[in-house]
């Protein structure tokens, strides 16, 4: 007999070691993530993924799915609390889409749209991130990252180069690359690295490719990300 | 400056070339050059052959690891609220004053910098600061004095009067633990009577929770940890007691230390594991001379290393790791990762230590009071531990008392006294309020102080700071507030960002310039940090601020400029300029229909 969970009301079937986000997709619903992808463990650092289960909180990318387990998600408490989450990385960061050249594409944005998130709430950091344009084929622009680790995931254990890492903590954490000079252009990165395709915000971008598909015509604007994550697999 | 790569290739060579060590080696490398320069993290990752970027993120996480050149001599000051009410923000100014240099900043010679540090567990002889890793306490004006004239003369460190470097116990009432003198090897002798199995059963029986605040039952992780499957289990000893106004730890590792390790002892012959690690906190540097003799001394005495008391298959032994000054690492995951030499970032439980620990391997991570008391249920059996304490809090709480009281110090209690006892013991006769359980616990008021210390009623890791009627609990949580900004690990949203909010809000307030839609949105940011943190730094980050809010709001009201929303800018006047350019000054133009004019 195969097991299963309410997900939202609904009976969701799901197989031992299935997370709660895992199992929820395969059945058709969507949960907001950004540091989750799925060809990669859960990291569970984002949050935007909590869901409440048995009335607690949890991390859905992260938590096994239970027989019996009632899982609230689409619910107007927690997208309240997922779109503090993502004001948080707003304010934190120096996010301006209308000159971002991942606008359209980037699941921050696609997200803010998705949970209605009108104002950024809280008072900006205003942090200063210099960008690094050291690479010849990729520029970095720090101010846009929201610390998923994917690129660090990704360079580490499918390019196994390590090109980048966080180091410092709390607010003031920050990515470096493999680099004494700390510049991209002095580390073994290419712009075919699974790292160079992975950034689901601005921070990593092509070089002389910028603009090439107009903004109106980009992933994210003809459809939610509701509906593009599901459809694309992601 | 020595040369850097025979350096390195020494310290590295010195830990056998394990990446797990990273920590430590960038810890003894620093100790060489004073800080890390860009090429020792370079020669560290050749060394160990791990990436550079790896050592850079470990050698960023830690507050006693310098990337950057700092001061010969690198004085920090305890900011922890106790200290803070003993002067030593005035004291830290007048050192500035005198050696001509600015918090936070190495002098232009590069002989000094003066900054502040989290709690350096000294909280009942403070004021505290640590010279170079190690402490000195009682500070006055004479004695900041004494040492801004020490460093102008560059007097190494080992010349320094030792009366400075002198730490009290300050031990004022003792019970079970405490009082008898222990017999050592006494308590291992009595368990292996009674064999592994009948050793755990007594552990059972004394109902032991852990002394290091989340009270968990022991010897139901110990049974875990027995029953995983892995073949070399781990027993680790949590000393990193980075609770602020915590400091009873300390004391037991000064002057209990062979209860400690035999207790540690103990629960390997309960588990099967032939690894000790203990886990000790940059500031109780000053401790690890001695623990390291201690453990040399038990070796000699056939209570660590092979067939332990001549029992075949019984082997253990302990080394000990230092940390270098982060409070996360005391969250049982983080302190794994950082004895595996990674940045301390909790991990995701399940699996929980006991079954995939340090290395993946089955680990059991105790506090250093825990396994203390472990010897006591040993030598008097597991019913007669529980006879003591209340029927879910079993046994005797260490509390370690600070503030505005005549007796500061380390109380011994059996669990269940209450808070008005122990304010009357201590000579805290005009107490407003008690942080028990240090920032992250639970702030009571004069009218709770009926409750009692009992993890079903007011639990705690053994903080207990009293708060006199002169002090204002708006200073306190924003003392506190400030900690835990500086203390996130940052790997998750809510508490990266949430504490730094929550330290702006409470500055702004702090300033006068706050409205009420400012506790609004500290009420928003609190329940965020509550729900979503990734472990209990961040969810536990908010109690300070949620308690004092409930319980002396007025303290935070008369700091607000307004009871109601003030806006920064009148939203309407700022309009004014569109209605010129399109001739238009009908209601309709306004935001309010024209109603305010």
């Amino acid at each position: 007999m195969t097991k299963q969970f309410l997900f939202d009301g609904q009976p969701v079937e799901f197989e031992d070691g299935q997370t709660i986000l895992e199992a929820a997709r395969a059945a058709g619903h969507y949960i907001p993530h950004l540091c989750w992808h799925p060809d990669f463990p859960p990291h569970g650092s984002c949050k935007l993924c909590i869901v409440k289960a048995g009335g607690r909180h949890v991390s859905s990318c992260a938590l096994p799915a239970r027989e019996g387990m009632e899982v609230e998600s689409n619910t107007p408490e927690m997208n309240a609390e997922r779109r503090a989450l993502l004001q948080m990385l707003f304010v934190e960061g120096n996010h301006f889409c209308p000159s971002c050249e991942k606008s359209g594409n980037c699941q921050l944005q696609a997200l803010a749209y998705e949970l209605e998130m009108a104002t950024a709430r809280f008072n900006h950091f205003f942090p200063d991130r210099p960008v690094d344009a050291s690479h010849p084929d990729v520029l970095l622009d720090f101010n846009r990252c929201i610390f998923c680790e994917l690129c660090v995931r990704a360079s580490r254990d499918v390019d196994g180069k390590s090109v980048f890492a966080l180091t410092d903590r709390g607010i003031h954490k920050h990515l470096v690359v493999n680099a004494e000079s700390g510049r991209l252009g002095d580390t073994d990165f290419s712009v075919d690295d699974r790292a160079a395709n992975i950034c689901p915000v601005g921070v990593i971008l092509r070089k002389r490719v910028g603009f090439a598909l107009p903004i109106g015509s980009r992933k994210y604007d003809g459809a939610a990300i509701s509906v593009v994550a599901m459809k694309e697999g992601e | 400056m020595p040369e850097v790569d025979p350096v390195v290739q020494q310290v590295v060579a010195r830990h056998g070339g394990d990446p797990s060590h990273l920590l430590q080696i960038l810890i003894e490398v620093q100790e060489v050059f004073g800080y890390l320069p860009a090429p020792s993290l370079t020669a560290v990752a050749r060394e160990l052959a791990v990436p550079r970027s790896r050592v850079e993120g470990v050698a960023g996480f830690y507050s006693f690891l310098y990337p950057a050149p700092i001061g010969r001599y690198r004085i920090l000051f305890s900011d922890n609220i106790t200290d803070q009410m003993l002067g030593s923000r005035a004291l830290l100014e007048a050192l500035c004053r005198k050696l001509w240099v600015e918090p936070g900043k190495p002098s232009e010679d590069g002989l000094v910098s003066i900054d502040t540090t989290s709690c350096t567990g000294l909280c009942d002889q403070g004021p505290a600061v640590l010279v170079n890793g190690r402490a000195i306490t009682r500070l006055d004006y004479r004695r900041v004095n004494e040492i801004a004239e020490l460093v102008r003369k560059a007097v190494p460190l080992d010349r320094w009067p030792a009366a400075f470097f002198q730490i009290e116990d300050n031990v004022r009432r003792r019970d079970a633990l405490l009082g008898p003198t222990f017999q050592p090897g006494s308590a291992l002798a009595a368990a292996l009577k009674l064999g592994p199995a009948g050793w755990l059963e007594q552990m059972r029986l004394s109902g032991l929770r852990g002394r290091g605040g989340a009270g968990f039952t022991t010897h139901v992780k110990w049974k875990s940890c027995r029953d995983a499957a892995g073949p070399d289990k781990v027993v680790v000893c949590n000393a990193d007691e980075g609770e602020p106004g915590t400091f009873k730890d300390r004391v037991l590792l000064a002057s209990h230390a062979e209860r400690v390790f035999e207790g540690m002892a103990l629960a390997a012959y309960a588990t099967g594991a032939r690894t000790g690690l203990v886990y000790l906190r940059g500031e109780y540097r000053f401790l690890l001379e001695p623990l390291r003799a201690l453990l040399d001394r038990m070796r000699g005495d056939g209570l660590l290393g092979r067939s332990i008391l001549g029992e075949k298959g019984f082997d253990f032994d302990i080394d000990i790791h230092l940390g270098a000054g982060a409070y996360v690492c005391g969250e049982e995951t983080a302190l794994l990762e950082s004895l595996e030499g990674k940045r301390g970032t909790p991990r995701i439980r399940p699996p929980f230590p006991v079954t995939r620990g340090y290395l993946g391997r089955p680990t059991v991570v105790n506090n250093v009071e825990t396994l203390a008391k472990t010897t006591l249920i040993s030598l008097g059996g597991g019913a007669a531990f529980a006879a003591t304490g209340t029927a879910q809090s079993t046994g005797t709480k260490l509390l370690s008392i600070s503030g505005d009281c005549a007796l500061p110090g380390i109380y011994e209690y059996p669990f269940g006294v209450t808070i008005e006892r122990v304010l009357e013991d201590c000579g805290a006769g005009d107490a407003q309020l008690v942080q028990v359980g240090g920032a992250s616990g639970v702030t009571i008021a004069g009218y709770e102080f009926q409750r009692r210390i009992a993890f079903e009623d007011v639990p705690t890791a053994g903080a207990f700071m009293v708060f006199d009627s002169g002090r204002d609990p708006f200073d306190i949580a924003r003392n506190f507030v400030h900690f835990f900004a500086h203390e996130s690990c940052g790997f998750c949203t809510p508490c990266r960002v949430g504490t730094a909010l929550l330290k702006g809000y409470m500055d702004k307030l702090a300033l006068g310039r706050g409205a009420k839609v400012d506790l609004a949105d500290i009420e928003w940011v609190d329940r965020l940090l509550r729900n979503a943190s990734h472990c209990g730094l961040g969810s536990s980050a908010a109690n300070p601020v949620v308690d004092t809010l409930i319980k002396f709001r007025p303290s935070y009201e008369r700091r607000l400029k307004s009871l109601e929303f003030e806006p920064a800018f009148d939203l309407d006047a700022a309009l004014a300029d569109a209605r010129r350019i399109t001739g238009r000054d009908d209601p309709a133009a306004h935001l309010d229909g024209g109603r305010g004019r």
